[in-house]
């Protein structure tokens, strides 16, 4: 049952979970205002389906998808809509957003209710709860849910994993959402497993959180034969999707394929429980586990926070910055996305906020490469960082592409081991985005 | 209460690891057989390695001056570089050997293709090259014998390295009917007592260039440096089991397999150049399956000249040909992507 597995290449950052992963989760109050973006997933932005001025209760739906691969987005706390407008995005840019002014009231809307015999339910009514509650991948990448709920005929799930690793350094949300949630996650589990109407469920914990095993091994034999613990070792990044299904399943993902091109769906453990509470209570997207920590912040904290709330007020409450606190980051250190201003609010797939200090803040300069192969031994997907960032700097995209800057998961090994500190990744990210352009201009 | 913050592209942390903290461990690994050069061969080797790494730093200090260019003389390579070409001439040339050798390492073999991370060829190497090709009596002729041992390490034999002795003695056997039977006599005799020498080979009380004769002390370094990881174990391995296999098999003088790879393996500048000068991160391969290539080509030039060359010594000559195949091995070698499917 406890077996040590694990994929090739990756890296051991400082772990600094230590930080908050004692911190239960807290409730923070409704905010007085939440910005609610109508792309907050991967896929189609949703439109907007209230006027301003409309008054509007939690759990509202706000937004409504206009293409499949799409979710709606829905009022977070109750008050009146003050406007729709283009603001900042913690993922970049700007995007239609939906301002909503709290009245303080918190009304919830009526539906949300515990369903009785929720299981009974058929898949097709699951899986449009989970599509109307809005649910992405709460992971990080935020894919919608429905959709990979969705395998297309002839693409059977076999093998579904929940994602429980964790292995960006300082998050701890997911670590106690197992903790303090178990029973929801597994129910939600179960929700997925009649869904795909898939017999054979692993959850894939790292093993710095022996507590969290314990718990599901406990709970996994209640469940039966048909559900696994999986103690991963602790390696960045062990939950990086394909990295995941090769420990667990020893299965390859093809380049360009997706999971269930070999029988496997991944789920985030939130996304699990948010799964749960949509199918069996109606319960939209609209609040989340959000982990405040790093070394820039007085007080980290494991938040239970409704979407939209803002950077600021968030770490706000959790005491504020500390004087040298430069860099705020929406996700880990190894892939999240540093801020440029505390108005952007907390999105669906905001798993924490990380606030380093000015001297954790500021990289070294980079210096030329000396071939030292670190990059090149650290890549799970084995590419050649060091040739590839070169081809990129030398905008080379058509040798770039074909030595497979598409296949970057961007998990950040590359430049996290880099004795030159040469910033592959930023490399790799406007390769990509050079790449595509040309692909879709050939197309 | 609005304060500025920092934006960069992730990740945003960093491993403690920077080039000069690689090139200050490497220094310090060879420390151990600094010291064991100084204990062998007097004080003088000190000043050899003093006016070596002087002379390249300076050399760097003044090119990146003289052209305006950021001067990285603290990053630790110029020292390493003038280091490793001391410990590649003999404890007892005049001091402007390594003072030459330093300068051309940096001012031919590492500024002009770039500097650091962009020479094709290993620079101490390449200054040892030099030395050796502009003046081989210099750079050829060991007169100081070890503290308490003989030049080749076997009493009997007091007059040349380990190195010389052998292919004294093979060429005298493989010549045998042009010579005087006591000098082919002398010759057997020779060949018989290589054994005698494990010892001190290991221990470094030979006959050699400074820094290349102890075995023992170049290992403690380079268990150093594979502990932090500097160098793995790839290309030394590959390197030196591929003289050992190829001397047992090609070395002896009474057919095939009658060598004996326990002496060439201990002898000359091999563990000096796998351990230290083969794993030159600039002028190795990267991939995995390409560094053990490289071990392996090294290996192969390396007896190639040991055995049938026109020097004792292979080591050097070997490491610099490799150097120039790097590209293409990394080429021919680029690890499958994950999940890569086969193209049709």
């Amino acid at each position: 049952m406890f077996k040590k597995l694990s994929f090739r290449g990756g890296v051991h950052p400082p772990e600094k979970k230590e930080l908050s992963e004692n911190k239960p989760i807290e409730k923070m109050p409704p905010p007085s205002m939440v910005i609610i973006p109508v792309i907050q997933h991967i896929g189609a932005p949703a439109e907007p389906c209230v006027e301003v001025g409309e008054s509007v209760k939690v759990g509202q739906k706000i937004a409504e998808p206009k293409a499949f691969v799409s979710v709606p987005s829905h009022a977070s706390i109750s008050g009146t809509v003050k406007s729709i407008d283009k603001m900042a995005h913690p993922v970049g840019g700007k995007v239609l957003s939906i301002v909503i002014e709290g009245d303080g009231n918190d009304d919830m809307l009526p539906d949300i209710k515990q369903i009785p015999d929720y299981m009974q339910q058929s898949v097709e009514e699951m899986r449009d709860r989970i599509k109307q509650a809005g649910i992405a991948g709460m992971g990080g990448a935020a894919f919608p849910t429905h959709v990979k709920l969705s395998p297309p005929a002839g693409k059977p799930i076999d093998k579904l994993i929940l994602n429980g690793a964790e292995c960006e350094p300082y998050l701890t949300s997911d670590a106690r959402l197992m903790l303090e949630h178990p029973n929801e996650i597994i129910e939600g589990m179960k929700i997925f497993m009649k869904i795909l109407d898939c017999h054979d469920a692993y959850i894939g914990i790292e093993n710095n959180k022996p507590e969290a095993i314990r718990i599901f091994q406990k709970l996994a034999k209640e469940a039966g034969n048909n559900f696994q613990v999986i103690g991963l070792n602790v390696k960045y990044p062990q939950g990086a999707e394909k990295q995941l299904i090769k420990a667990i399943t020893n299965r390859d993902v093809p380049a360009g394929g997706l999971p269930m091109d070999v029988g496997c769906l991944v789920q985030n453990v939130g996304t699990a429980k948010a799964v749960y509470e949509a199918v069996s209570s109606n319960k939209p997207f609209y609040e989340r586990v959000v982990s405040v920590t790093g070394e820039g912040i007085q007080e980290t904290k494991n938040v239970l926070v409704r979407v939209g709330t803002t950077f600021g007020e968030l770490i706000e409450f959790c005491g504020g910055l500390k004087d040298d606190a430069l860099k705020i980051i929406n996700g880990g250190p190894m892939m999240g996305i540093a801020q440029f201003a505390m108005d952007v609010p907390v999105i669906k797939g905001t798993s924490g906020i990380v606030v380093l200090s000015e001297k954790q803040s500021k990289l070294p300069a980079p210096q030329p490469c000396i071939g030292c192969a670190r990059c090149v031994d650290s890549c799970p997907m084995s590419l050649m960082p060091n040739y590839l960032a070169a081809l990129v700097e030398h905008k080379r995209f058509d040798d770039a592409h074909k030595n497979g800057v598409l296949d970057c998961i961007e998990c950040g090994c590359c430049s996290y081991v880099c004795p030159s500190k040469i910033r592959h990744v930023h490399l790799f990210k406007f390769g990509k985005l050079e790449v595509n352009k040309k692909l879709k201009s050939a197309a | 209460m609005e304060n500025k913050l920092f934006v960069s592209s992730s990740p945003h942390i960093t491993d403690k690891e920077s080039i000069p903290k690689i090139m200050y461990g490497v220094t310090l690994s060879l420390v151990p057989a600094f010291i064991g050069a100084i204990y062998f061969f007097g004080i003088q080797s000190l000043w050899v390695v003093l006016v070596g790494v002087l002379s390249a730093v300076a050399t760097e200090g003044v090119i990146q001056k003289l052209m305006k260019k950021p001067i990285t003389i603290t990053d630790g390579s110029a020292i390493l570089t003038g280091v490793l070409l001391a410990f590649n001439v003999p404890a007892e040339v005049p001091l402007w050997i390594p003072a030459v050798g330093s300068m051309f390492a940096i001012a031919v073999g590492k500024i002009p293709f770039g500097g650091l991370g962009y020479n094709p060829m290993n620079p101490a190497l390449l200054g040892r090259a030099f030395l050796l090709a502009s003046w081989p009596t210099h750079m050829t002729i060991f007169k100081t014998a070890p503290t308490g041992g003989t030049l080749s390490g076997i009493d009997a034999i007091t007059n040349a390295t380990p190195l010389n002795v052998y292919r004294q003695a093979k060429d005298a056997i493989a010549n045998q009917a042009t010579l005087p039977a006591e000098n082919v006599q002398e010759a057997y005799n020779a060949m018989s007592q290589l054994s005698d020498s494990y010892w001190n080979l290991f221990t470094g009380k030979i006959g050699g260039c400074l820094g290349e004769t102890s075995v023992l002390l170049l290992l403690i370094g380079a268990v150093y440096l594979i502990y932090k990881r500097y160098i793995s174990l790839k290309i030394p391995l590959s390197y030196i089991v591929t003289v050992a296999l190829l001397t047992w098999i090609f070395g002896g003088t009474e057919g095939l397999f009658s060598g004996d790879p326990i002496f060439h393996v201990l002898s000359g500048g091999l563990m000096l150049g796998a351990f230290y000068m083969a794993t030159d991160m600039v002028t190795s391969p990267v991939t995995y399956k390409g560094r053990i290539y490289f071990g392996i080509g090294c290996g192969i030039l390396t007896v190639v000249i040991r055995l049938v060359g026109g020097y004792p010594e292979g080591v050097s000559y070997s490491i610099l040909l490799m150097n120039l195949t790097v590209p293409l091995i990394d080429r021919y070698t680029k690890p499958k992507i994950f999940g890569e499917v086969k193209q049709k």
